[in-house]
């Protein structure tokens, strides 16, 4: 840049239109200086695309069934790290599983936004008790829910149970409870459902498998 | 990457042609479609994207476009006829970017790399090379990327290019309860196409026809409709076409115009070193001086 600027103090400047031996070096080193800052940096970086990382590729994989309907479609919980001891896992990606029959991999609005309803601040994730008359929740331990339910229903079986009808025939049935199982379950599981509650009498079995 | 880059916008360096790649596609048959959004909400999940939640506006619509948050949103049209209103038709379509095989996006943008077109047709938008300008939404023929409020960069569909380069088929196809959306490479999605027509056409709807528009050379998101000779009833352009603007400026113009600045710049350079700069000498100065003195 110093000899350009350096330029207006030749001697031989324009006195003809053509490039003397000076000129020619100043445009030279010019040119030089020019694509050396090139070179060096100076200029727009190559910009590499790629996809982005495919998010899933060493996550751990867990099947399991959406709670929503009966329909039961089967998902996968993808998580991350390899369940490592000193790894924390998260569910980081959910959506359908394939090789279930059901749904072979498709799911619905509300399906395929399970991981939302994992993470929803709203989320029920401890037994809570509203005490008759009142208007608050109250969050008690699993083992209070359980022996609080076990009460009631040990109560109202005392109270309840009929083991003959009007006209003295056996029957042995429970009334005033009812039960509204689990949709979302498989035959085991719905198998040990009736297999308690009818045990103990209970006619009133429902559950939510309908849409 | 598995992929090669076959189109990068702004870019004038050849790209790899050697390999081969299959040609994929996805296929959306609007008359399989129930309009229950799972695509929607599947893409939103894959992409790890969260739009606002907006408000009703008295249709189906919800969001009520495409937003840098909702890379494709369902769009209900109701087709009314005045002479019979219990002939009245419901359409529903899922919108998002078409992945033209030609793309006006790509043509029109100005960074280098900010827009790519992979060898399997994929047309991909690389947010770290973005600018902001916008010129993808004016150069899309079908109004598709958005201009997110939160980093001014342009976004829509990327047909999960990440899960399409390891194998799997895009977010809202794995999740469509109906097998109205499909994926598989161009030439199966066209064959699939071509027989559910027969079937439509067989079922009496004469004019249902696949939506594959030749002007933009083709799209990787083909369309089933019931009425193909009106795809504006579901807010398709009839022949979309690139913007004659965008061709001239990313066509013509622009190698004339940089060949134009190449040679002012190199004559201005020529034309310092050889002439240097127009000075005044003193004596014409301190003459001027004079002459306006005098004049006072």
């Amino acid at each position: 840049m110093t000899m350009l600027l350096a330029a207006h103090n030749d001697p031989h400047k324009g006195d003809e239109m053509h490039l003397n031996r000076r000129q020619f070096f100043k445009v030279a080193s010019a040119g030089l200086t020019g694509s050396s800052l090139v070179a060096m940096g100076f200029s727009p970086t190559a910009a590499l695309a790629e996809t982005r990382q495919f998010k899933l590729a060493r996550t751990t994989e867990t099947r399991n069934t959406c709670p929503y309907c009966s329909v039961a479609c089967g998902v996968i919980l993808y998580s991350l790290g390899d369940n490592a001891k000193n790894a924390k896992s998260r569910i980081i990606h959910i959506e359908g599983d394939p090789d279930n029959p059901v749904n072979r991999g498709s799911l619905c609005p509300k399906g395929a936004g399970l991981l939302d309803m994992v993470y929803s601040p709203k989320r029920l994730k401890h037994p809570e008790v509203r005490e008759p008359g009142s208007t608050e929740w109250k969050r008690i331990s699993w083992d209070e829910a359980f022996t609080r339910i076990a009460r009631h229903l040990k109560d109202d079986r005392d109270a309840n149970f009929e083991a003959t009808n009007a006209n003295g025939e056996i029957v042995n049935r429970w009334l005033s409870t009812g039960l509204l199982a689990s949709s979302a379950t498989n035959n085991e599981g719905g198998y040990l459902t009736h297999k308690v509650f009818r045990n103990l009498g209970i006619l009133n079995v429902d559950t939510q498998a309908r849409i | 990457m598995a992929l090669d880059i076959i189109r990068r916008s702004a870019t004038t360096t050849p790209t790899p042609q050697a390999r081969d790649s299959v040609e994929l596609a996805k296929l959306i048959d609007t008359t399989r479609c129930i309009g229950c959004k799972a695509c929607q909400v599947a893409c939103m999940e894959w992409n790890d994207i969260r739009d606002d939640v907006g408000s009703v506006d008295g249709t189906y619509n919800n969001p009520t476009d495409l937003t840098s948050s909702s890379w494709t949103v369902m769009r209900f049209f109701e087709k009314e006829d005045p002479n019979d209103r219990f002939n009245f038709e419901w359409l529903i379509r899922k919108d998002g970017c078409m992945h033209c095989a030609d793309p006006g996006c790509l043509k029109a943008c100005p960074s280098p790399g900010a827009i790519v077109q992979y060898s399997n047709g994929i047309v991909d938008f690389n947010q770290e090379n973005c600018i902001g300008c916008g010129y993808c939404v004016t150069g899309c023929p079908f109004n598709v990327p958005r201009i997110s409020k939160s980093d001014s960069k342009a976004y829509k569909c990327t047909l999960c290019s990440d899960r399409v380069a390891v194998g799997l088929e895009p977010a809202c196809v794995k999740t469509c309860p109906t097998g109205a959306i499909m994926f598989g490479t161009k030439e199966q999605m066209t064959a699939q196409a071509e027989t559910r027509v027969t079937e439509l056409q067989g079922r009496g709807h004469a004019q249902a026809g696949a939506y594959d528009p030749a002007g933009v050379g083709g799209t990787h998101v083909m369309y089933v409709l019931k009425d193909a000779s009106q795809p504006q009833l579901m807010g398709l352009p009839d022949d979309p076409q690139i913007s004659p603007t965008v061709s001239l400026w990313k066509g013509v113009a622009k190698p004339v115009a940089m060949a134009g600045m190449a040679l002012a710049a190199i004559g201005g350079l020529f034309h310092y070193v050889m002439k240097g700069p127009n000075e005044v000498s003193k004596e014409v100065e301190a003459e001027v001086e004079k002459e306006l003195e005098a004049e006072k």
